[in-house]
């Protein structure tokens, strides 16, 4: 155990885990939007499974990585208005909705691939970028600040959507359409527009989320690429209370026990590899039993609007 | 909600999933209509009529052979680069020689991680009447026993195992990775310069603990003093942790990494990523994927199995027997990447642990 650690082994878990946590970050804090107007949407997955792809297959043709990155984003508002569309518009269940953008998502990516590529393949994707003075700090610049740009993204994206959510009209406005649409709705706030606005900015994260695995992380498309990272985002909002910084702190609590684990197992320490693999999965769900606000949930969170109805 | 709402939800729902069919767990029917285009090393649709294949058989006069319908599943993708992708190959390639579709119809059903669903497709293509149904993937094992006394005219090929569940109609296969592994492990200890080797792979079991069980062998018989760490994902699916357990192994120190499972592109990328970092391939050859830095990969072949397979059925014997894949009967072969300039000597002392291994005079436990 003794060898965990040394400063090489902190340095290396902690530098994973900043990089591990970034499309969590990304899909975390583009959920906190949807559920902070009220929309649950569970398709997170999906979406960043199919902006993956479309990052990857245009960055594998044109070679141009912003316009890859581009192409998620736009892909992802798509899924972000399909899903409005069904549960704003259409007043579906919106669980159930969330399923089913999730499997049209994970299929369609497969598809997609199976024809148009067919194969593993492999791009380059978004260069580690040393940032510079900052980067030359010994131990701390290696963990923090050797990372790709989209890794840097994810991290800044965390104060600016606190500062949308807490301290602009706009996202008090979001908030109120989440916690009591009625009371918005005679205020004059229109209910539905902030619902596709907070669902499609949702989706679009959700889409940068999968291209930075696709074309930052790892680099490569393959079926099901995800994993249920998205679920696990999902959980996460819940995890962080509905707060940027507590999504960042679920989000990096789950990363370094990932790279924790994997470290031990790199450096010999004798227990059994299922149990390291476990982990994360027991010390999150402990966390989640542990801290959940429940008080901090919107609380129209799951419920369609009709104007004159409850 | 109102009545008319609900349907026209219902509908855009239904619309969604009917999209989305071919990922989870598409009927065995289903999955045909796509392999043509994702095929790319082989063509055998331009060659023949417009005519769909389905659409021939019931007319045609009963002159020519018969058709040979042979059906497989499998747990990942037939392009996966490995252990999928293995089998797929050789069936095609088998088909081609056969003389194509007439000769031999193929079906598949890909992305089987779940078993009960794999079960499924085992049971629909023995009840379409299919030859020889291969369930490939060490965990549908019990499915096979199970289904393949319901299907006496059936043949059921499955692997990797050598348990063929004393039933006449069940062929069993598996693969000696270990001597492959051992060959790796030779070259990597002669070519690593920190002296650290790093293993990935999803679970500790099957062909995967033999090939690093082999490769470790290998390792030790060169310089038993290099260290050897291994990481398990506990996933044969999750790509991201697969890339991550490479890149830790590559900030431990490590400068040849080696892995057997289905997401093993991850740790190709990540090594890809950092350069100078050298990866050994197993199940196919994965050169294609990083050639600069793919040194050899260990190449499963199934074509001599399964055309011993398919003879022995024609010949009247369904099942019963077992089969290995060895260097020394050529279902296993080293395949050195052309672009790596390997050096002669480590070359000469890999040809010479393959000769080894064949003769007998090396032997790999594993």
């Amino acid at each position: 155990m003794n060898q965990v650690f040394t400063l090489g082994a902190i340095v290396g878990i902690l530098t994973s885990a900043i990089r591990l946590a970034t499309p969590y970050l990304y899909a975390g804090i583009g959920e906190a939007f949807a559920q902070s107007s009220g929309v649950v949407n569970l398709g997170v997955d999906g979406i960043m499974l199919i902006s993956a792809f479309s990052a990857f297959y245009v960055v594998l043709n044109t070679g141009n990585l912003w316009l890859g990155l581009l192409t998620a984003i736009l892909v992802g508002l798509v899924m972000g208005l399909l899903m409005s569309l069904i549960s704003v518009t259409l007043k579906a269940e919106q669980g159930i909705s969330g399923i089913g953008l999730h499997m049209f998502g994970l299929g369609l990516s497969s598809l997609l691939f199976n024809v148009l590529v067919g194969t593993v393949k492999t791009i380059t994707g978004f260069p580690s970028i040393k940032i510079p003075l900052l980067g030359d700090i010994p131990i701390v610049g290696e963990i923090f600040f050797n990372h790709s740009i989209l890794v840097y993204g994810a991290f800044l994206l965390v104060p600016v959507a606190w500062w949308i959510l807490d301290k602009t009209s706009w996202g008090l406005r979001i908030k109120s359409v989440g916690q009591n649409p009625a009371a918005a709705d005679s205020l004059g706030v229109s209910v539905d527009r902030t619902r596709y606005i907070s669902v499609c900015i949702g989706a679009m994260l959700a889409g940068v989320a999968g291209a930075s695995l696709s074309i930052s992380l790892l680099d490569l498309f393959q079926d099901n690429l995800t994993a249920g990272m998205g679920f696990i985002a999902v959980a996460l909002v819940y995890f962080g209370g509905w707060k940027p910084l507590g999504i960042m702190g679920g989000a990096l609590l789950f990363s370094t026990v990932n790279a924790f684990q994997l470290w031990m197992q790199v450096l010999g320490v004798n227990i059994p590899s299922d149990v390291a693999v476990m982990l994360p999965y027991l010390l999150t769900i402990a966390a989640l039993a542990v801290t959940v606000n429940r008080a901090r949930q919107p609380a129209a969170l799951n419920k369609p609007f009709e104007r004159g109805e409850s | 909600m109102s009545i008319k709402r609900m349907f026209f939800v219902g509908l855009l729902i239904c619309m969604l999933a009917a999209a989305c069919a071919p990922a989870p767990a598409p009927a065995p029917a289903a999955p045909a209509e796509k392999p043509a285009a994702a095929e790319p090393t082989k063509a055998p649709e331009p060659a023949k009529p417009t005519e769909p294949a389905a659409a021939a058989p019931a007319e045609k006069p009963a002159a020519e052979a018969k058709t040979i319908k042979i059906a497989v599943i499998m747990p990942s993708a037939t392009t996966d680069l490995a252990f999928s992708q293995s089998m797929y190959s050789a069936l095609k390639a088998i088909q081609t020689e056969m003389g194509g579709e007439k000769a031999m119809e193929l079906k598949y059903t890909e992305n089987m991680f779940n078993v009960p669903d794999a079960a499924a497709a085992i049971r629909d293509y023995a009840s379409q009447g299919f030859d020889i149904v291969i369930a490939h993937g060490s965990q549908y094992g019990a499915s096979v026993q199970e289904i393949a006394p319901d299907f006496p005219d059936t043949t059921f090929a499955w692997g990797t195992d050598v348990n063929t569940f004393g039933l006449k109609n069940v062929y069993a296969y598996t693969a000696a990775a270990e001597e492959g592994g051992y060959i790796n492990g030779v070259m990597a200890a002669m070519l690593t310069k920190s002296k650290k080797i790093g293993v990935t792979g999803p679970i500790e079991v099957g062909d995967a603990k033999t090939y690093i069980d082999g490769f470790s062998q290998g390792v030790a018989s060169v310089d038993p003093k290099i260290e050897i760490s291994k990481t398990w994902t506990g996933s044969f699916s999750d790509v991201a942790l697969m890339t991550e357990a490479a890149k830790t192994h590559i900030a431990a120190g490590a400068d040849a990494l080696t892995g057997s499972s289905q997401s093993v592109v991850g740790s190709i990328g990540a090594a890809k990523e950092k350069g100078g970092v050298l990866w050994f391939g197993t199940q196919a050859d994965q050169a294609s994927l990083a050639p600069e830095l793919v040194v050899a990969s260990q190449v499963y072949d199934w074509t001599g199995m399964l055309k011993e397979i398919i003879a022995k059925r024609a010949e009247g014997k369904l099942g019963g027997d077992k089969y290995v894949l060895q260097l020394k009967n050529d279902g296993l072969k080293i395949a050195f990447n052309p672009d790596y300039k390997l050096p002669d000597d480590v070359k000469a002392a890999a040809q010479k642990a393959i000769d080894g291994i064949k003769d007998g005079s090396i032997k790999v436990e594993p």
